[in-house]
């Protein structure tokens, strides 16, 4: 390769064609609180297993709907389930049971 | 007399009594045989099959308790007051369990004094199959005569145990009906709705007795009868003048045994013969594996769906939540539903009220939290970081708790600082030299995972956890959360370093005179949370001492029968709306005597009541501080 001096930074671009939309169906169908998230952040602000690795509730919302499933897994891989989110959710998100599917839909 | 004319053998014994038929048969009995062998078949498989599903540890187990006088002990003293007597049934509610009892215990007897009568006047008939062992005892008044000369003492007496046992039985039996038409008179407000099998087994059950009655009745004059049977036999004559009429009552009765029997595996009823292999499986302390083979299986047909359960829900303060209750639970494990079974296993707030009430004792919450874990325990996940942060945590611990108290607040406490602020002061205030476990960052105790059935990633936290417990050199680890403590006492290997919740350690503190309070006039109300009280037995310890910091007042329902806040990490599946349904009637519980303040020992359910009731709540520890004599 030729050295211009510059290089391309990689995309930034969603493809939402490439979002399994199937799958974020049915995770609605298991668990419809996913539809009310208003990314406050009250879930990652308290989290338990966000002290030592990256974890967030918000943020795997966001990037499921951004179609990056992928990412959206690794969020919730550290989680203890100790239900913090849950309690202070307030929009009353049963954040427990998402993740839960979360998990069990995207993480195979 | 046509029947004493046609018989050309005649059995004499001493005491007059004669066998009114050679060989002792007739084709009425065959239904109650063909009835009786079925089930004994089936009992032998299903033991069978119970034992084969034990893992190999269990069955040693299971077989080396029979043989400890102390557990053998326990077993019967178990099994008589449990499957006869009903005991706990009778504590709670005592004309149900004078019903129950009645009807088991009454049957029980029948049964024995029966065949302790055949045994004294016939025991010609005991000796084998082939001289109608199986039946004979059962039908003893049908092949029998009397010679009313011959008729004796021993007799006699007899006679009237055994109309008195019958005339228990039908009391009972009697009871059983008007509860059918109004639970509520005998103390349930929902009761099950029976299955097929449930209604055949339950008819025939209702009409076994009854028919005893008439049939005795009938062979009376010819058998000995006691106050009930000849007076109706005297009836009966006076009416009909014939003894045509007796055969097809005792024809009936057979069949209504018979029918009994085989409606019996696939209905309710299974549980009077499963209960006891339960008891001498829980005695020897096996534990759910699986959720539908070996000792749960044998507690899924112990259930008898009898619905105490329904009334205990938290839930069930709605009624669209009935369908979850446990006995339908274990009626859809039985029938082998899977989707049913994993979504109300989901649904449950395993607060554990159902097993605490349950006149059997079926750990439903253990095969719940089982099936979980058949579907959640494979889930992938990172616990990688653990090891870093526990040694971390390890390190800076290191020396500086030995001997001390660790005070471990948990995750949910952090949620709720007035707690730890408040167990601080009380331990500085007491003289207590403490480490602070989790201040900043902390590890979580691992009981939320192992509710929602991922036992293995429940253990790596643990393992963690316990890493830093026992690296710390502490005597005591102080918990104020009740989901930690439970999950402490049962998983963790702690080599002998003491666990114990903040109410427990303030009522020592003051039995010491290491901590003085002084009593407020206001009046307050105690709520016991589900880990604490059930979960852990805990129910003395924070009573002494609000007693001793207010005037303590009764909730309608407290104790095991504590309502649940309705925000328990059991639940996978329940919505917001409905736990705040739970938590308005756990509230209107604890508001029965008016209290002026609402005072709990775990965040989640302070958390949960404070944002339903009208007054104050408080923590345990926060009133506690406010009344610390300075």
């Amino acid at each position: 390769m030729i050295d211009f001096g510059f290089s391309f930074s990689p995309s930034s671009r969603i493809n939402l064609d490439k979002a399994d939309k199937e799958k974020f169906l049915s995770l609605a169908a298991l668990e419809p609180d996913v539809l009310k998230c208003m990314a406050c952040g009250s879930c990652s602000a308290s989290c338990t297993a966000g002290a030592f690795e990256d974890t967030s509730v918000r943020k795997a919302i966001l990037s499921l709907q951004n179609g990056l499933s992928d990412d959206a897994v690794k969020l919730l891989n550290h989680c203890m389930l100790c239900g913090k989110c849950t309690m202070v959710c307030p929009r009353g998100i049963n954040t427990r049971h998402l993740i839960l599917s979360i998990q069990k839909i995207y993480g195979k | 007399m046509i029947y004493l004319l046609t018989s050309n053998i005649l059995q004499i014994s001493p005491e007059g009594i004669i066998d009114r038929y050679p060989n002792s048969y007739n084709h009425f009995v065959l239904p109650f045989v063909i009835g009786i062998s079925f089930i004994l078949v089936y009992l032998f498989i299903g033991l069978v099959r119970i034992l084969y599903h034990l893992t190999g540890e269990d069955r040693i187990k299971l077989l080396k308790s029979l043989f400890k006088p102390k557990t053998a002990w326990k077993n019967i003293k178990d099994i008589f007051c449990d499957c006869l007597l009903h005991t706990k049934i009778w504590k709670r509610k005592p004309l149900l369990g004078y019903m129950h009892s009645a009807i088991a215990f009454g049957w029980f007897l029948l049964i024995v004094v029966g065949h302790i009568e055949v045994w004294l006047f016939a025991p010609r008939h005991l000796s084998g199959l082939t001289e109608g062992s199986l039946y004979y005892p059962i039908f003893y008044r049908f092949f029998i005569w009397i010679n009313p000369a011959h008729e004796t003492l021993r007799g006699s007496v007899f006679f009237f145990i055994m109309d008195f046992l019958l005339l228990y039985v039908l009391s009972g039996i009697g009871l059983a009906m008007f509860k059918r038409v109004r639970s509520i008179a005998l103390g349930m407000r929902h009761t099950t709705k029976p299955s097929l099998a449930d209604r055949v087994a339950l008819y025939s059950l209702w009409l076994i007795f009854p028919l005893r009655l008439l049939a005795e009745g009938f062979t009376a004059d010819l058998s000995g009868g006691g106050f009930l049977t000849r007076p109706l036999n005297w009836v009966f004559r006076a009416f009909f003048g014939n003894e045509l009429n007796f055969l097809p009552t005792w024809w009936a009765y057979s069949i209504c045994l018979g029918l009994f029997f085989l409606a019996m595996p696939f209905s309710r009823y299974m549980h009077i013969l499963t209960e006891p292999l339960l008891i001498l499986m829980r005695n020897a302390g096996l534990k759910v594996r699986k959720p539908r083979k070996g000792f749960a299986e044998a507690e899924i047909y112990a259930c008898s769906s009898c619905g105490l359960c329904l009334d205990a829900c938290p839930m069930n303060v709605q009624k669209k939540n009935l369908k979850y209750s446990s006995v339908y639970f274990i009626r859809f494990l039985r029938r082998h539903n899977k989707r049913k079974t994993r979504e109300i296993a989901d649904k449950c707030l395993m607060c554990g009220k159902c097993y605490a009430l349950c006149p059997v004792g079926v750990n439903s919450p253990a095969i719940r939290r089982a099936l979980r874990e058949t579907q959640n325990n494979n889930i992938k996940c990172d616990y990688s970081y653990l090891e870093d942060a526990s040694s971390k945590s390890s390190a800076t611990l290191a020396g500086k708790a030995g001997g001390k108290i660790l005070y471990f607040a948990g995750c949910m406490s952090h949620l709720t600082p007035v707690i730890i602020k408040s167990v601080e002061t009380i331990l500085k205030a007491s003289g207590q030299d403490y480490e602070f476990m989790d201040r900043n960052e902390g590890i979580c105790c691992g009981r939320p995972l192992m509710l929602a059935g991922r036992t293995e990633a429940a253990q790596k936290t643990i393992q963690a956890n316990s890493r830093i417990i026992r690296e710390s050199g502490c005597t005591t680890l102080l918990v104020s959360c009740p989901i930690c403590l439970k999950i402490f006492k049962e998983e963790y290997s702690l080599n002998g370093i003491e666990v114990i919740h903040y109410t427990q350690l303030v009522d020592r503190l003051i039995k010491e005179g290491k901590l003085k309070v002084s009593k407020s006039s206001s009046a307050i109300v105690y709520h016991d949370p589900c880990e604490l009280g059930r979960g852990c037995g805990i129910y003395e310890e924070p009573r002494n001492v609000l007693s001793s910091v207010a005037e303590l007042k009764k909730a309608s329902k407290e104790r095991d029968e504590s309502i649940c806040c309705g925000y328990s990490m059991g639940t996978l599946t329940l919505d917001e709306k409905d736990k705040a349904k739970i938590a308005e009637s756990s509230v209107t519980s604890l508001m029965a005597e008016n209290p002026d303040e609402i005072v709990t020992a775990c965040p989640m359910c302070y958390r949960a009541i404070r944002s339903k009731a009208e007054v104050p709540v408080k923590d345990f520890a926060e009133i506690v501080c406010e009344n610390i004599e300075k």
